[in-house]
């Protein structure tokens, strides 16, 4: 009994130091975060103060970042990107799902070995081309930019709306789903795409909450394609102004923390209010 | 009812749900997809004049690649990052697993904590860590100090060729791990408790259960594990270009990845071409490692 005690003990003395290891730099990004004194917060940064706010601790970095930044302006870049991406997405996707688990059609199996071959390609290895296509696209572009897609929002958001791990995902679902209530609602005569909308899709909560905490997550980080078509502040997503921040000099440790606190608080929340949901997507993403 | 069904479909109908995300596809992923193995027998640029035309150039770009000391130093790098993150994440990811699926009071609350980098986005993780590894004083430096009794020697973390590597692998686990960690614990739960129970009346120790139940029926997650943390560590690009993009890094060839120069000759130098052959190098590199994990997998189908 002692012993089992004993180990119990130690197991838990052992987790709570990893959570030491996973919890100190996001504790050391909040308190730097909150320093406005930088000479005072390059003397704390290498002790155990550095975890501990500072007595002169202030509003004063935040304040810098939005005046001195373009935050505001990024997040709500990434915020409209990510939303629109995802959301559409999740349309699409689950809408060529539907396709290919309740019709019979010629080329069926065909695109279903099309979509499942396609998981395997990854963005980066289209990128480059992806970029001359966009340059020579014609469409959208206001006659301002020669460039065609470049420095916009619709070039960061149309080619990440299809994505066939997701298409796989509802696929997967779908020929799991029971039938009966979508061949009633035939027999009463409702239409496919009603039938798609409002007793499909609904009941498919659960996927399109795993392929909207996938698909935020990849997006929300997203650095190589902003990197490559957007230029300057208008159009800028988050991953990219932080870089861009990050680059400036004289470097202002206070000020890159505070932006980094900004950055980081909205996903942090989303996780601790749907904490339950991202263990579940984790999960499904191993069911390759 | 199937059939029944079917036959007053309008033929029209599955390819009307179908089109929007295969004309999304067929645009953005197979048209570039296939215009990179074309593009990468061609000269092609980004801004193309009428006075240079485009040309076809057989294998040149293939033979400049192979004589190009930055995409083999880029290549080192990769394999460099994968020979170390893959052991080492995914040792510690299961390590992980099998310490939440302890029934402790505290269980759920480790396994949210050890999760919550993943939700931090990639380029603030590097932005965080990079003040964490400042030379001389930075705390990393005087942490190791300190467990060392004074033997450690400061080092410049990012501006040394050396170390800024093993760096880069450190905080990447750090905000990766959590994710592999769920995985890992899936494949725990889904193990039938019996099992252990049995070896309990065995007298097996908590080390022969580990390696005579857990490992083998957690087998399919573990290659699972394996194979995405190589692909992931050929994709290594955020962290990598955050950091070197901050002007006080080490020289680019000790750190630079293939996608990080594929990146450089396809957009910073214009040259199309050239990186589309990178591309079709590195999708081989990722397709032959993905074919890796099914033979794997249907190996033991088979068995």
């Amino acid at each position: 009994m002692t012993t089992s005690r004993f180990k119990t003990l130690l197991l838990l003395l052992l987790g709570l130091l990893l959570c030491a290891f996973f919890l100190f730099p996001l504790v050391f990004m909040l308190v730097a975060a909150f320093n406005p004194d930088e000479l005072d917060l390059l003397k704390n940064m290498s002790g155990i103060a550095a975890f501990w706010p500072s007595a002169n601790s202030s509003l004063e970095n935040f304040r810098d970042v939005f005046e001195r930044s373009t935050f505001l302006r990024s997040f709500f870049n990434s915020l409209l990107i990510v939303t629109l991406t995802v959301s559409l997405g999740i349309v699409c996707n689950s809408m060529l799902a539907y396709s290919l688990a309740r019709f019979h059609f010629k080329g069926q199996g065909f695109l279903l070995s099309l979509i499942i071959g396609l998981i395997i390609i990854p963005f980066e290895a289209v990128a480059a081309p992806l970029l001359l296509l966009v340059n020579q696209l014609p469409w959208f572009s206001d006659g301002q930019w020669s460039l065609g897609w470049l420095n916009s929002y619709h070039v960061q958001i149309l080619p990440f709306i299809a994505h066939a791990f997701s298409v796989y995902l509802f696929y997967q679902f779908f020929i799991a789903l029971p039938k009966d209530l979508e061949e009633a609602a035939l027999l009463d005569g409702a239409s496919y795409w009603r039938i798609y909308w409002s007793i499909v899709l609904p009941l498919c909560k659960p996927v399109i909450a795993t392929v909207a905490v996938l698909q935020f997550l990849a997006r929300w980080g997203e650095l190589l394609w902003p990197v490559m078509v957007v230029r300057g502040d208008e159009f800028a997503t988050l991953p990219l102004a932080m870089q861009t921040f990050f680059g400036q000099f004289p470097r202002q440790w206070g000020d890159i923390m505070a932006f980094a606190t900004l950055a980081t608080a909205p996903t942090l929340l989303v996780f601790i209010a749907f904490q339950r949901w991202f263990v579940k997507s984790a999960i499904a993403s191993g069911i390759k | 009812m199937q059939s029944r069904a079917s036959l007053s479909t309008p033929r029209i109908t599955p390819w009307l749900f179908a089109s929007p995300a295969l004309l999304l596809l067929g645009l953005f992923l197979i048209a570039p997809f296939v215009l990179a193995l074309v593009l990468s027998f061609t000269d092609q640029r980004l801004v193309t004049s009428d006075q240079l035309p485009t040309e076809f150039v057989g294998l040149r770009n293939y033979e400049r690649l192979w004589e190009d000391e930055s995409f083999w130093a880029a290549l080192q790098n990769n394999l460099w990052f994968a020979a170390w993150v893959v052991p080492l994440q995914s040792a510690l990811a299961l390590g992980l697993a099998v310490l939440v699926n302890q029934k402790l009071t505290l269980s759920r609350v480790f396994r949210s904590i050890y999760f919550m980098p993943v939700a931090v986005t990639m380029s603030v993780v590097a932005v965080i860590w990079s003040l964490l590894y400042a030379p001389d004083a930075g705390l990393i430096n005087r942490f190791l100090q300190l467990i060392s009794a004074g033997a450690f020697q400061p080092v410049d973390w990012l501006r040394d060729p050396q170390w800024v590597l093993p760096a880069i692998l450190l905080l990447s686990i750090w905000q990766g791990v959590g994710f592999q960690m769920l995985i890992f614990l899936a494949g725990l739960q889904s193990i039938n408790p019996d099992l252990y129970e049995a070896a309990n009346l065995d007298n097996a120790s908590a080390w022969q259960q580990f390696l005579y139940i857990t490992l083998p029926l957690l087998k399919s997650s573990i290659v699972f594990v394996l194979i995405t943390t190589t692909i992931y560590a050929f994709q290594l690009y955020t962290q990598v270009q955050v950091i070197s993009s901050s002007g006080t890094s080490a020289p680019i060839d000790s750190m630079r990845t293939i996608v990080m120069l594929m990146v450089h000759e396809g957009f910073k130098s214009g040259k199309i071409g050239y990186a589309s052959a990178i591309s079709v190098v590195f999708f081989l590199i990722v397709f032959t490692i993905s074919m890796l994990q099914r033979f794997v997998l249907k190996d033991k189908a088979a068995a």
